[in-house]
């Protein structure tokens, strides 16, 4: 039962690895889109990539 | 999990506190306060030298339209000043030539008055001697006529057929 | 001159990097002589280097060795212990002998075991539970470890520099000199684009001290442990948990009334959500910092645990295409760590300045 534990672990880390992705890329492109705003995009982005990236250790440490 | 909770150690723990808090509280009075106001006064120092230079542009150019405006009054008043002063000398050339005119009319008048005297006086005169002449002449040929009886009768006669009644 | 500061800068990091990969290699080098004595097995042993790496130590040692006569040498410093024991116990921590001996001080014998100091008899017994835990006493443990003692010289390391920076502004016309002009703009950009933003520019000074503090803390930490000092303090639970803790008291006593009307009666919403929200939110004011906590923990033990492994790989291929490509890659981690160290300090602060700003947060109409 407890190679369940870390197929979770992997199936949460790939989610967050796929929602950290998604955010860099449309961030990306938000930046593209209003080069002056390139500032506060990164914050944002870089704020909502720790959150995500917050629930992924949790999940590997539950594991 | 359990293995954070194992790793979590009491001594580092108060140790990090006491020594983090202590590093903030000291940093806060030798580091970041003097850097932060200093930081702070700096930019208010070159906040307060734009503004200043602001002022000082805006001075110079309320000093600038200023000089622009008295130079336009000066150019007014000078403009005027010269056409004053030619009125004037055209005023004083046509006083002076009315005068002049006057003067050489008087001169004329006086002249053609003169003249005209004169004339009178010259004219009397030429009378007078003439009327002296026609006396001597008219006294010469009276005696002439009288000296002769007949030709004293003649001219009787002939000055009686001239007068017809 | 900033670009030339910054030039020389990079290329002092990427020289400690580089020397960092190649000490780490030096003390794995020990691995195949070790394990003719132990009988273990590689991969255990970079397991278990890796681990007994992350956990913090009673002594300074930089690495240790196996000479020709088959002595086991430390290379390193001994650090004092300080144990509350029914009195104040100070001795050195050279009297483990690394783990391996019984330490006696007054009259009382200890062990190190799993890395917690235990109080045992002469002989160095410890006793067990059904779950393997030891039963024995633990003494109360102030001792001055590899952590504490970094965190003090770090501590020493950001007086000294940032107050003569401070002295610097006085002497030079408000302007800093040296070193101080490259940390200006890192000071300025906390100030500018962290603080002010988040925070307010009502109430942001109260913060600055701690977010400099902070920011500066943990990056030069994160910087440390990418040296080949083994110094790994930000990926100490406790050290992330004392500094998370900080940030949440802070964040709970400098709060105003808006933040706990927000957190207990949400404005504009119906009653019963209002009670349906309290509890979470309430429990989101301790998850907040938790994950503070776990974040930066995690990120740097676990930036420790692959740069160890993918080193560990060299001695584990052993061919001459696997260790080029090993050290390729953990040249390229190295690097990446670098950043990690950055981004993670400016993300603690950043999030820290974040609830700051939600705390004395002024007005009423959003949300």
């Amino acid at each position: 039962m407890e190679g369940l534990n870390y197929i979770g672990a992997g199936l949460i880390v790939i989610g967050a690895g796929i929602g950290i992705g998604r955010i860099g890329g449309q961030a990306m492109e938000a930046i593209a889109r209003q080069p002056e705003a390139s500032g506060k995009i990164q914050t944002a982005m870089l704020i909502a990539a720790a959150l995500i990236e917050g629930i992924g250790f949790a999940a590997l440490f539950a594991a | 999990m359990e293995k954070l909770i194992e790793q979590f150690s009491l001594g580092l723990f108060v140790w990090q506190l006491v020594l983090f808090v202590g590093l903030v509280f000291l940093l806060k009075k030798f580091a970041w306060g003097p850097i932060l106001n200093s930081v702070n006064e700096r930019e208010e120092g070159i906040k307060n030298a734009l503004d200043e230079a602001e002022n000082a542009r805006k001075e110079m150019q309320n000093l600038t339209a200023d000089n622009e405006r008295i130079l336009k009054e000066a150019r007014a008043e000078r403009d005027l000043l010269l056409k004053e002063a030619r009125e004037m000398k055209e005023g004083m050339i046509a006083d002076a030539k009315e005068e002049a005119k006057m003067q050489a009319t008087k001169v004329i008048e006086q002249a053609q008055a003169t003249i005209h005297a004169e004339k009178q006086a010259a004219i009397s005169e030429i009378k007078n001697q003439v009327a002296e002449l026609s006396l001597s002449i008219a006294e010469k040929v009276v005696r002439g006529e009288l000296s002769d009886k007949a030709k004293q009768t003649k001219l009787v006669e002939d000055m009686l057929k001239e007068v017809t009644l | 001159m900033h670009r030339i500061n910054l030039v020389k800068l990079l290329t002092l990091l990427l020289l400690t990097v580089t020397i960092s990969v190649k000490a780490q290699h030096d003390t794995h080098n020990e691995a195949p002589v070790e394990n003719a004595h132990s009988g273990k097995d590689l991969k255990t042993e970079i397991k278990e280097y890796i681990n007994h790496h992350l956990l913090d130590s009673y002594d300074f040692s930089l690495f240790s060795y196996t000479n020709d006569a088959g002595e086991h040498k430390y290379v390193g410093a001994p650090l004092p212990v300080i144990l509350w024991d029914g009195g104040l116990q100070v001795f050195s921590s050279s009297k483990f002998h690394h783990g391996e001996t019984v330490a006696e001080a007054g009259g009382n014998f200890y062990k190190v075991y799993h890395n917690k100091i235990y109080k045992t008899d002469a002989e160095g017994t410890i006793s067990y539970d059904e779950a393997h835990h030891p039963t024995n006493a633990k003494p109360l443990d102030f001792s001055i470890t590899k952590n504490v003692a970094v965190i003090f010289l770090v501590g020493l390391l950001m007086f000294f520099i940032f107050s003569r920076m401070a002295k610097s502004y006085k002497k030079n016309n408000l302007m800093p000199t040296g070193f101080g002009r490259m940390l200006e703009p890192i000071i300025m950009y906390i100030r500018d684009d962290i603080a002010i933003p988040n925070i307010g520019k009502k109430n942001y000074k109260k913060y600055m001290n701690y977010l400099l503090t902070v920011f500066f803390f943990v990056w030069i930490i994160n910087l440390l442990g990418l040296t080949p000092l083994g110094v790994n303090v930000t990926n100490n639970i406790t050290v992330t948990l004392a500094l998370a803790i900080i940030t949440y008291l802070l964040t709970t006593f400098t709060a105003n009334k808006n933040y706990w009307k927000h957190i207990f009666w949400m404005p504009d919403v119906p009653v019963l959500m209002k009670i349906i929200l309290a509890p979470i939110e309430l429990l989101g004011t301790f998850i907040k910092p938790f994950a503070l906590m776990i974040r930066l923990y995690a990120n740097i033990t676990a930036g420790h645990i692959v740069l160890m492994s993918i080193i560990g790989l060299m001695f584990i291929f052993k061919s001459w295409i696997g260790s080029p490509l090993s050290f390729g890659l953990a040249f390229g981690l190295a690097l990446l760590e670098l950043l990690v160290a950055a981004l993670q300090a400016y993300i603690f602060t950043m999030l820290s300045a974040l609830y700051f700003g939600m705390a004395v947060e002024e007005h009423d109409d959003h949300h």
